[in-house]
């Protein structure tokens, strides 16, 4: 298990590793091509900030020769946002006095549509941790119902054990996505105080269940501005190393949530919550790119917690996957679109208009990348 | 002059570079680079496409007549699965021919060759024209032949690489002892890279990545074509036997003709 691998590593000192590299540290890493963790390292340091421009230019070349000219779409479709967890960043946290919604059958079959018209193939569905009523009978459930309708079914709920990602699996659940949130332990503790999740264990040990139960894909992610971004996303990479040869059948990906503002609803009526700017735009760029230098094959995955005119550069800078028009409260597409979304968007334009945009760039907009003929249930 | 044309089960091919669908930047410059190309069977990934629907961007894109498709069954992992695909595919694209790829490893791409010959022995009683993507393996190209393959497809180098034939010397030796058609598929990432196969003997070449990515992908389309044309004509010409060294103008064996 990834927990063992953890525990012969220490956060400060990868901490004051990565501080540490130097030009010469980064100019190696650029020139390698079979590049090592250490060379990650010096890739996402403060000390390659000069070398962007490369690192772009080779992100681009790397990403082109490997996914060709063509940009996946998908987008979120949220089930519930019950939640028994507390995370001080999350708008469905249990301390927030927010209406829970879990939408029936029916209501999915709605959103779904509503998706379906838009040209989505790919769906990802998010809820929070409720296991009485978002449990695995209820998600069984809803992959039920909506895998005639599209080709691949993602998911972004709860941590299960490993016979309910089987189950889930069985059923046509194609991909899992798991974030860590921090990999820093001690403030992992502080921004999870309550609920199942205040296990640490249990989460890092996630994708370890999902390869052992034969999922296609594993996706993974830091918070980005929960710590230090840097020394989260060296963690990142370490855990997908690990798992890349543990579950070699197994396809990762990687996301990039930049902490958003959520809306808070207490005593004293609704307010925002802010994070203030935990990472600068050129340090995301750094770091898309620095992923793509550290491994040609894992797929990158941006949403629409980015403005637009972020999104429209970075498509070409290593990124593969990108969602549009998404919605992040249970029945926002149309059943309930005014009910409390879990972060702020930043993109709101459509998927026709992103996949304009995509076009413009000179990619292929891809709906569909996966197909039922090729996992018999 | 043109080269000899290619028979693989029923159909006769005049073109011998075949070509895929993947990473072009829209459908009509992938119809357009297709085209130019020439070639005759263009394999299309059943993930990419919706076999059931008749207006599928990239099926609509492919309906030039002399273009045959060639369904892959790219991302399933076993077997089973492989034979399952092949045979929806078969139903909705109405072609029982298959490039049968069973790659479980989803960073190279590299074909399972136990699941693969599996899948083969049971696509050809079902009926398939198998041409299955493999390792160079020699004796497992023999294994594939025997079970009834209608050709075999070993690879020049991982899927997408464009590192060239860096097989060489056992993609010789399927080409010397093979009864069925070889094509070389995968890695390919030059116009000499395929003149070279072509040369060798190979049968055929497969290109995708190589014509996709380009910044021209019409104009690399029409590069490959010359180079299979040539590496095949070259072939069929009998190239001279290459040495190390000179050979004498006067013979040291001249005296035994006085």
């Amino acid at each position: 298990m990834f927990s063992q691998v953890l525990t012969t590593y220490s956060w400060a000192e990868a901490q004051r590793a990565i501080h540490t590299k130097t030009a010469r540290d980064v100019e190696r890493a650029l020139a390698s091509t079979d590049r090592t963790l250490a060379d990650f390292q010096a890739l996402i340091s403060p000390a390659a900030a000069p070398y962007l421009e490369d690192m772009a230019r080779q992100s681009h070349f790397l990403t082109q020769q490997r996914f060709g000219k063509t940009m996946q779409l998908y987008a979120p479709l949220y089930l519930s946002n019950e939640c028994q967890n507390i995370c001080t960043y999350c708008a469905f946290s249990l301390d927030n006095k927010i209406r829970r919604r879990t939408l029936t059958d029916e209501e999915i079959l709605r959103e779904a549509d509503a998706l379906k018209a838009m040209g989505y193939e790919h769906v990802l569905l998010v809820t929070g941790e409720a296991n009485q009523t978002v449990g695995v009978p209820y998600l069984k459930k809803a992959i039920q119902l909506l895998r005639e309708q599209f080709a691949h079914l993602s998911m972004e709920v709860q941590p299960l054990d490993q016979p309910d990602y089987a189950e889930l699996v069985a059923e046509g659940l194609h991909t899992v996505l798991v974030y860590q949130e921090t990999y820093d332990q001690e403030n992992y503790k502080k921004h999870h105080p309550k609920g199942k999740k205040a296990n640490f264990t249990y989460r890092v040990e996630t994708p370890d269940r999902l390869g052992r139960a034969g999922i296609y894909k594993i996706g993974l992610g830091a918070l980005l501005g929960l710590s230090d971004w840097r020394t989260d996303s060296f963690f990142t990479a370490l855990h997908l190393n690990y798992l890349e040869k543990m579950y070699w059948k197994t396809r990762y990906s990687i996301s990039f949530p930049r902490l958003r503002p959520i809306d808070v609803l207490g005593a004293e009526g609704v307010t925002s919550r802010d994070f203030g700017q935990c990472m600068t735009d050129r340090e995301l760029v750094q770091l898309i790119c620095a992923y793509r230098l550290f491994n040609r094959d894992v797929e990158l995955s941006l949403s629409t917690r980015e403005s637009p005119r972020f999104r429209d550069h970075v498509i070409r800078l290593g990124i593969t996957s990108i969602s549009a028009g998404s919605k992040t409260n249970p029945g926002g597409y149309v059943v309930e679109p005014q009910s409390l979304e879990q972060f702020e968007i930043s993109d709101e334009r459509s998927p026709a208009e992103m996949a304009e945009v995509i076009r413009r760039a000179g990619y292929e907009p891809v709906w569909k990348d996966w197909d039922w003929s090729l996992m018999p249930t | 002059m043109n080269p000899q044309p290619l028979r693989i089960a029923n159909r006769t091919f005049t073109s011998r570079l075949f070509t895929g669908t993947g990473k072009f930047s829209s459908t009509p410059l992938m119809e357009e680079a297709l085209l130019a190309s020439g070639s005759e069977l263009v394999t299309v990934a059943l993930k990419r496409v919706d076999i059931t629907d008749a207006t599928d961007d990239t099926l609509l894109h492919l309906k030039a007549p002399h273009i045959h498709l060639l369904p892959n069954t790219s991302g399933v992992r076993t077997a089973r699965e492989a034979v399952f695909a092949a045979e929806l595919a078969r139903e909705a694209l109405e072609t029982n021919w298959l490039k049968l790829e069973i790659h479980p490893d989803p960073r190279y791409l590299l074909p399972d060759p136990i699941e693969t010959l599996q899948a083969a022995e049971e696509l050809v009683k079902l009926g398939f024209v198998v041409l299955p993507y493999i390792h160079a393996d020699p004796v497992l190209c023999k294994r594939l032949e025997e079970v009834g393959v209608a050709a075999v497809m070993p690879l020049g180098a991982p899927i997408g690489s464009n590192r060239g034939l860096r097989t060489l010397d056992f993609l010789e030796i399927i080409i010397e002892q093979s009864q069925v058609p070889v094509v070389v598929d995968a890695g390919i990432g030059a116009p000499s890279h395929a003149a070279a196969a072509m040369e060798m003997g190979a049968d055929a070449v497969l290109v995708n990545t190589a014509i996709a990515v380009a910044d021209n992908p019409v104009q690399m389309a029409v590069a490959f074509k010359m180079a299979v044309e040539a590496g095949r004509l070259a072939y069929e010409a009998r190239l001279g036997a290459s040495s190390a060294t000179a050979s004498a103008s006067s013979p040291f064996t001249a005296f035994l003709e006085d």
